[in-house]
């Protein structure tokens, strides 16, 4: 429907759904072409929040223990649904039918809903009117909001925000968004370094031990040495 | 054709990144800053795509009626309304008020 609405013909809309099923990065792809984006950095947008799919085939791949000639096959279906589902079975078995299951019906279903809805929203013509297009940010919000968990996420999606929104009238189309990613790694940075220097404080005295190590893992540092750190400084 | 050229180019690259996740071993994006690096990731993303999709028109920064609609799905999303509610709630906010300021 939205795909409908900014340029997109029928087939290109419906070939979009079948060939990338995944549906965060054909809203984000469909979003920067209408925009006026270069398809290449359009595609880039798209594929980058596409990269989650593969921590989640990883976590798949160990639980559905499938043949490595039917993993190509079961690939396409890699996607926050069915991994949620999957994770969810108590037995392989029950794993590999949800899987399937919810796999096949998704995406017989998000096919179909997008033939109907591109050819809805040929049949309106201006979708404007009708505000169509507040469906597209309505999605990325109902997308985003349950990652909001710990002020870390809440950092990078305000600091992606203001980046997004700042550099829009100064870099081509399509380029913010691909910057404002880099608010991913800049807070990841800050936030390790931050552990680092508070284990650091922890283990004066002991300055010669490893830091590499603590820099390393950030999260498992943090919980360990966190507490501790607070304890010492009351 | 650009148009194209992007579905393909997406098609593809969303594809490769599914097969990858199952093909290679565990221990390659087991690091824990991987993990971290590809859990904050998307937050970026859709962070900056809804914050554009919403108050850019082009290049130039606006406030129109879809800021209303993203506010009203902001309203569902904490009222914990199902998906199709909150894309509903700003669909038809958003008309609302532009039929009201014409």
């Amino acid at each position: 429907m939205t795909s409908a609405g900014s340029g997109l013909s029928l087939l290109q809309t419906c070939a979009l759904s079948l060939l990338v099923f995944t549906g965060a990065s054909q809203f984000a792809l469909v979003g920067a072409l209408a925009a006026g984006g270069n398809p290449l950095t359009a595609a880039a947008g798209a594929f980058f929040l596409g990269v989650r799919n593969a921590f989640y085939g990883l976590r798949l791949s160990q639980l559905l223990a499938l043949p490595r000639a039917v993993r190509p096959f079961a690939a396409q279906w890699v996607i926050d649904e069915t991994t949620a589902v999957a994770l969810a079975q108590p037995t392989r078995r029950s794993v590999r039918i949800g899987f399937t299951v919810t796999g096949l019906s998704l995406y017989l279903l998000w096919n179909l809903t997008t033939l109907l809805g591109a050819a809805g929203a040929e049949a309106i013509g201006d979708t404007d009117a009708w505000g169509l297009d507040a469906a597209g940010p309505a999605v990325f919000l109902a997308l985003l909001a349950p990652m909001l968990k710990t002020a870390t996420e809440r950092a990078v999606a305000g600091i992606a925000v203001l980046l997004g929104l700042g550099l829009l009238p100064v870099l081509p189309a399509g380029v913010p968004v691909l910057v404002a990613a880099l608010a991913a790694p800049a807070v990841l940075y800050v936030t390790g370094r931050r552990r680092a220097d508070t284990a650091r404080d922890a283990s004066a005295g002991v300055s010669d031990g490893t830091p590499a190590g603590a820099v390393d893992e950030p999260p498992a540092d943090g919980r360990n040495g966190g507490p501790d750190v607070r304890g010492e400084e009351r | 054709m650009n148009i194209w050229i992007a579905i393909g180019a997406t098609a593809v690259g969303c594809y490769a990144v599914k097969l990858i996740g199952l093909l290679i071993p565990a221990g390659v994006l087991e690091r824990p800053l991987v993990q971290r690096l590809a859990a904050l990731l998307p937050v970026a993303l859709l962070a900056a795509l809804t914050a554009q999709q919403t108050f850019a028109d082009g290049r130039v920064l606006v406030v129109d009626a879809k800021a209303a609609g993203l506010a009203a799905a902001a309203v569902a999303l904490i009222l914990r309304a199902p998906f199709l509610v909150v894309v509903a709630a700003a669909v038809v906010v958003t008309a609302g008020v532009r039929a009201l300021t014409g």
